[in-house]
């Protein structure tokens, strides 16, 4: 399926990209992911070299969502280009065949590409049960996850589902949804989470792992230049937050003049994205923007962290209830207790005993 | 464990621990303490003691002049830690959601002051317990301890409102934990006065009077 020796100036000068256009791209790239000027003219030089790279793109307990985020920009732009340009040799979605062909054409890929390729994967792996809640071609996730995995250059986990469980591991997770990153420890693997990602954010980092390898990543495997700032870091209406000025409702006057969304359930000061910066659909709102406070959709578990319009400092659960029950067990306790406390009293006084002084050897 | 399960363990079961301990715990000290009541007065009670037991609550809250700095840092820490927590915004999400009052809050850079009083006033009357001689004779190790759980909150919550240290995420899941301690030494601890102390104050003043030893 992969023309291998196809570089990338020509695909884009086949698409009418003009060099001065390439190179605006590259810089505005390197800009989003905090490089210098001249790693900018680095990339060009190497992106405009780079041969087709074989991608391999595994589809689990997922959405589409992912795809679907990655596909529909809204014009042609060098983003997608780069998304065309590289080799997708195996996607349920986008490939044209089906059946045993499809999965002739993923084992040909891994073939032909041995310890080269890369291995984009979208959706959670269902452990439980021997993970019969997913199969492809009569093989659980699980077994094709480790199977291609082999021989894959690096990962790439696309998605909240992929990169730490997402939806499918919400509680009660029924089918044992886990990560990539919970059963391949023996490859680099890249985290892309969000639900859906960012599309520029998949892009940009499959530029970077093309020209420069494996970006900084952070704790979580995320790359540190879309994922090192908190949203509420990099959110406009942060000023808002410092000075105490919250939006009570999504249609009061704080809400109309733009407050902070926290008291509505915000979780941007524990989530890390680049939405603030980067936006959505060509750059033009991001959430928070649009009057809905950040969800948390690129941080692990946020389906079980309280609620989406909960503030993150309240506690998940209901705190009043054990509060209720304590104080309840803590009064029955606390009646006992002043019941053997009576009963003591009572028999120290039935046992006392008065002591005269002649007792105490007075003389009479 | 990564920083968002620390965060959801300390916002979840961590929370309904402490808070199962705290309520308890005082709760069933409240109780005892009620349930003891008084010793049998020997002698001719002399009044009824109940003036007393509130001048005691009240003399006893007034500033000493010959320890006034002390006393100042005492009643700096004890104010702003009033202040920030029933007053820092996201605290009041947190008591709206439990008791479903909200009574306003205030500016982070109001909170941002009393914390930073509070700490400066909490380290002042650490240093001056070890240098006064009688102070630090008199400190044992539960006095140190009630210190610590107390300082931490504050200073864990500074840190973590201003990105110090650690992730904003890990800070703010080690500052929950942290208050999670302080809840839950609050019925094993000298730190039990926090609802004890007009108790406390009356009964002896009252005791007192009763024995015709006005406050």
């Amino acid at each position: 399926m992969s023309n291998n020796k196809q570089v990338l100036a020509s695909e884009l000068q086949r698409h009418g990209i003009s060099r001065r256009t390439f190179l605006k791209f590259c810089t505005s790239m390197a800009s989003v992911m905090a490089l210098s000027p001249a790693d900018a003219a680095q990339m060009a030089e190497k992106l405009a070299t780079i041969k087709r790279q074989s991608v391999i793109w595994l589809s689990f307990q997922e959405c589409t969502g992912c795809t679907e985020s990655i596909t529909r920009s809204h014009k042609p732009s060098l983003e997608s280009l780069i998304f065309d340009f590289i080799s997708l040799d195996y996607h349920h979605t986008l490939q044209a065949a089906s059946g045993s062909a499809a999965e002739a054409a993923r084992e040909q890929a891994m073939h032909d590409n041995k310890g080269k390729y890369i291995l984009v994967v979208d959706g959670s792996i269902p452990l439980k049960d021997g993970g019969v809640y997913s199969t492809i071609a009569g093989m659980t996730n699980l077994d094709m996850l480790q199977q291609v995995a082999k021989d894959a250059a690096a990962i790439v986990a696309v998605g909240t589902c992929a990169t730490f469980g997402g939806l499918p591991k919400a509680s009660p997770n029924p089918t044992g949804a886990v990560s990539v990153s919970d059963i391949i420890h023996d490859k680099p693997i890249i985290n892309i989470p969000g639900c859906p990602p960012i599309p520029v954010v998949m892009t940009g980092v499959l530029a970077h792992v093309l020209t420069f390898g494996i970006p900084e990543l952070d704790s979580l495997k995320r790359p540190k230049a879309f994922f090192g700032d908190s949203i509420h870091d990099r959110c406009y209406r942060r000023p808002f937050y410092d000075r105490g000025q919250f939006a009570k409702s999504f249609d009061d006057a704080g809400a109309r003049k733009g407050w902070c969304l926290y008291e509505l359930g915000c979780k941007g000061p524990t989530t890390h994205n680049a939405c603030a910066t980067v936006k959505w659909n060509d750059g033009t709102s991001f959430p928070i923007q649009s009057g809905h406070g950040c969800i948390g959709c690129s941080e692990p578990d946020f389906w079980d962290a309280g609620g989406f319009y909960k503030s993150i400092s309240t506690g998940i659960g209901e705190p009043g209830q054990w509060a209720t029950g304590a104080l309840a067990a803590g009064a029955a306790a606390g009646l006992a207790s002043a019941y053997l406390n009576k009963s003591t009293k009572s028999d120290a006084e039935k046992n006392h005993q008065e002591v005269t002084l002649e007792d105490m050897g007075a003389k009479k | 464990m990564n920083e968002v399960e620390l965060l959801n363990w300390a916002r979840g079961p961590g929370l309904m621990y402490a808070t199962i301990i705290m309520v308890f715990g005082l709760t069933l000290r409240i109780f005892e303490i009620l349930s003891l009541g008084r010793p049998k007065e020997l002698a001719e009670i002399r009044d009824s003691g109940v003036r007393d037991g509130w001048m005691t609550i009240l003399k006893r809250s007034l500033p000493e002049p010959a320890h006034w700095k002390l006393i100042t840092a005492s009643y700096i820490f004890h104010v702003g830690l009033l202040v920030v927590i029933f007053f820092f915004i996201p605290h009041t999400q947190l008591f709206r959601d439990v008791f479903g009052i909200f009574w306003g809050g205030w500016p982070n850079y109001v909170i941002d002051f009393f914390t930073v009083l509070s700490i400066a006033a909490m380290l002042y009357t650490l240093v001056t317990r070890f240098y006064d001689p009688t102070r630090r004779i008199l400190s044992k190790m539960s006095d140190y301890f009630a210190w610590v759980v107390t300082f931490l909150p504050l200073l864990t919550g500074y840190m973590a409102f201003h990105r110090l240290g650690m992730d904003y995420t890990t800070m703010l899941a080690v500052h929950i934990l942290s208050v999670e301690l302080l809840m839950i030494s609050l019925p094993i601890s000298k730190l039990t006065h926090a609802i004890t102390f007009s108790m406390a104050r009356y009964y002896t003043g009252s005791n007192n009077g009763r024995k015709g030893i006005h406050s």
